[in-house]
């Protein structure tokens, strides 16, 4: 099906369709989830008015990691079947996957600032997310560093696995650490047990940010392959003059 | 048999390359550096330094190793002797491994022993400095490990130094926290503190998977 | 030793450089490599040492893992500015695996006067020279030549004929890419024509 999809004539026809209908899905969706969470969905008993935050924060978290395994599984098919495509869509993912874990890191610092009175907790959770950011930042900043196109995406690609790898460890090692240094429990956002009054509006957000995502690579793969095209049109001009 | 003979050529010629060029004197000078600054902006309380001071050593370690990865396999690829390690009859993995040996003697050993004063300097008890220097020792074999990986894939980018230090930043994540953990740590339970295993861990996997993947990016810088 | 090419074609970038080129060097042979600049003389022989792998086509050797049975000559020297020049030679020997006597190949080139500078010391001419040197150090039978005769001067051309002669009388095979004949290759290939 990825052989299938490979191809770069078939994903522009494609995704001529799909972008749009991605699109007007995450508009819907946010359409639906923002008011459901901000005005309907009940304040927490102990959090009160706070616990918003969560419904912009846990979805962001939750595909910022999706989105890097999504790079991951997109770098092994270029190593390995060399699809050009592949590498497209790890590198147009990278700016979307590094926005999403930003939004994560900014939500989680106003929710420290309102419901633990600082703005930036060393808590275990964001902690992984910082690094998490940081290793989107060296992805993107591989990619632009390389000036050939060909070993930039080769490169980058066995950066991003590399990372897939070193993400477990840095959760365990960054959990181990909070459980040294903790004083206090704090209760976190996804700990407790939910009310389905909370979660229902929650899945309608991840949803909303996953169609968000679509179209956003979608759009970004294509602005990609017709720069790439308009590279190698220039080169065949430069060529047969 | 001409395997080893290759692997050891290799790792004697980094060797002397580090102490040939002086190389590994800019490390430890900025690691001297580093540490005396620390006094001077946090004030000379030894209370707050002992409480610190661990922790310090473990950062500037940190960074004293990240200013070493960036010549590593460019100056190899600018002068075309990169060409000629792909042409032995031995595993790259092997050859980048003896590399990143010859590194972790050349100038982990010296920092290692460097940090046996400086870790009196910021107050920590004699007897707990020879467990903080081992496990600074063993974290810079994470952090070159680690460290191959980033300069192999950063080898053709000039000035590539901050982009090798965003590399493999996340990946020095893991020994730091067990390492300055052990470390601070190391005054009443030695090597047995807690994070010292780990850390040994971290030191395994970068030391085995490290040259892996430099050794991966090294087959695409040579086209 | 035996090279044969099929069809080969290499791209750098989006820019085929040739295509469908085929040759054979037989055991002993000398392949000139001539073609106006960037027509893919040194990605040719970076394809062959298997730095780059071409976009089409085959290359076939006549030995199992050719990478550890080439010399490969580029337009870089090698060389460590801080190290000897008799230490360059024993660390090739000892890479390549090699059994020969570094002064031999040190006197064949004529560098003995020299060899216990630090190449930074060198001419041009002379970090010529001495990458000439690695190709006696360790025996191996393909020897691919990028420009070998760049910074040579008169002697330094006639020494370098003599080495390839004296390689082909071994049954090796010398690849070589160059702007002016060197000695008498008898395969000539034409890039870009």
């Amino acid at each position: 099906m990825f052989a299938w999809f490979a191809n770069p004539d078939r994903f522009m026809r494609l995704s001529a369709w799909a972008l749009p209908i991605a699109a007007a899905l995450a508009v819907v969706l946010f359409a639906i989830g923002l008011p459901w969470s901000f005005l309907f969905a009940p304040p927490d008993f102990r959090q009160g008015e706070s616990v918003r935050i969560m419904f912009i924060h846990v979805p962001a978290a939750w595909w910022a990691l999706g989105i890097y395994v999504f790079m991951g599984a997109a770098s092994l098919m270029g190593l390995v079947w060399k699809h050009a495509l592949a590498d497209v869509a790890a590198r147009a993912a990278a700016p979307i996957g590094a926005a999403y874990a930003a939004l994560c890191l900014i939500t989680g610092s106003f929710w420290g600032a309102t419901t633990w009175g600082t703005w930036w907790e060393w808590d275990a959770r964001l902690t992984s997310m910082l690094v998490l950011f940081l290793t989107y930042l060296g992805y993107i900043a591989l990619w632009a560093a390389i000036e050939d196109e060909q070993r930039a995406a080769r490169l980058a690609a066995i950066l991003c696995l590399g990372g897939l790898l070193n993400i477990p460890i840095v959760k365990f090692s960054v959990d181990w650490w909070n459980s040294l240094h903790q004083t206090a429990s704090i209760l976190r956002s996804g700990g407790s047990a939910m009310d389905a009054s909370m979660m229902q509006p929650l899945f309608v957000m991840a949803l909303a940010y996953l169609f968000a995502f679509i179209a956003l690579l979608f759009a970004g793969m294509r602005a990609h392959v017709y720069r790439r095209r308009a590279v190698t049109a220039a080169l065949r001009r430069a060529r047969a003059s | 048999m001409t395997m080893w003979r290759s692997v050891s050529a290799v790792f004697r010629r980094d060797l002397r390359l580090a102490w040939a060029g002086g190389g590994a004197a800019a490390p430890l000078g900025f690691f001297a550096g580093a540490t005396t600054l620390v006094p001077l902006a946090v004030g000379p309380d030894l209370k707050t330094l002992a409480l610190i001071g661990p922790s310090l050593l473990w950062v500037t370690v940190a960074l004293a190793a990240l200013m070493i990865l960036e010549r590593l396999f460019q100056a190899d690829l600018e002068d075309g002797s990169l060409d000629q390690l792909h042409l032995v009859d031995a595993p790259l993995e092997f050859i980048v491994a003896a590399k990143g040996a010859a590194l972790w003697t050349a100038i982990g050993l010296p920092l290692a022993l460097a940090s046996l004063p400086a870790a009196l300097a910021l107050q920590t008890p004699p007897h707990a400095t020879i467990a903080v220097a081992i496990g600074l020792l063993i974290g810079l074999a994470a952090f070159i490990g680690f460290g191959l990986f980033g300069a192999a894939l950063a080898a053709g980018v000039r000035r590539g130094g901050v982009l090798i230090a965003i590399l493999v930043l996340p990946f020095f994540a893991p020994p730091i926290i067990f390492g300055a953990a052990a470390a601070s740590k190391a005054a009443s339970e030695g090597l047995g503190a807690p994070g010292f295993l780990l850390l040994c861990g971290c030191a395994l996997a970068g030391v085995a998977l490290g040259p892996i993947g430099a050794a991966a990016a090294l087959r695409q810088q040579t086209g | 030793m035996r090279v044969d090419v099929e069809s080969l074609a290499i791209e750098r970038g989006e820019l085929r450089l040739f295509e469908n080129l085929s040759f054979t060097a037989a055991p002993g042979a000398h392949v000139a490599l001539t073609g106006a600049n960037g027509t893919g003389k040194t990605s040719l022989l970076r394809a062959l040492a298997g730095f780059l792998a071409p976009s089409a086509g085959t290359i076939r050797f006549s030995i199992e893992e050719p990478a550890a049975q080439t010399h490969f000559l580029g337009h870089r020297d090698g060389l460590k500015g801080a190290l000897e020049v008799r230490e360059h030679l024993m660390f090739w020997r000892d890479l390549f695996g090699g059994a020969d006597d570094p002064a031999e190949a040190l006197a064949r080139v004529g560098l003995t006067r020299v060899a216990d500078l630090p190449a930074r010391a060198l001419s041009a001419g002379q970090s010529r020279r001495l990458s000439l040197a690695r190709l006696l150090v360790a025996e191996r039978p393909l020897w691919l030549l990028d420009e070998p005769a760049a910074g040579l001067d008169t002697a330094g051309k006639a020494l370098l004929a003599d080495l390839i002669a004296a390689h082909r009388m071994t049954g090796g095979v010398v690849i070589a890419a160059v702007h002016e004949p060197l000695g008498a290759p008898d395969v000539d290939v034409r890039l870009g024509a």
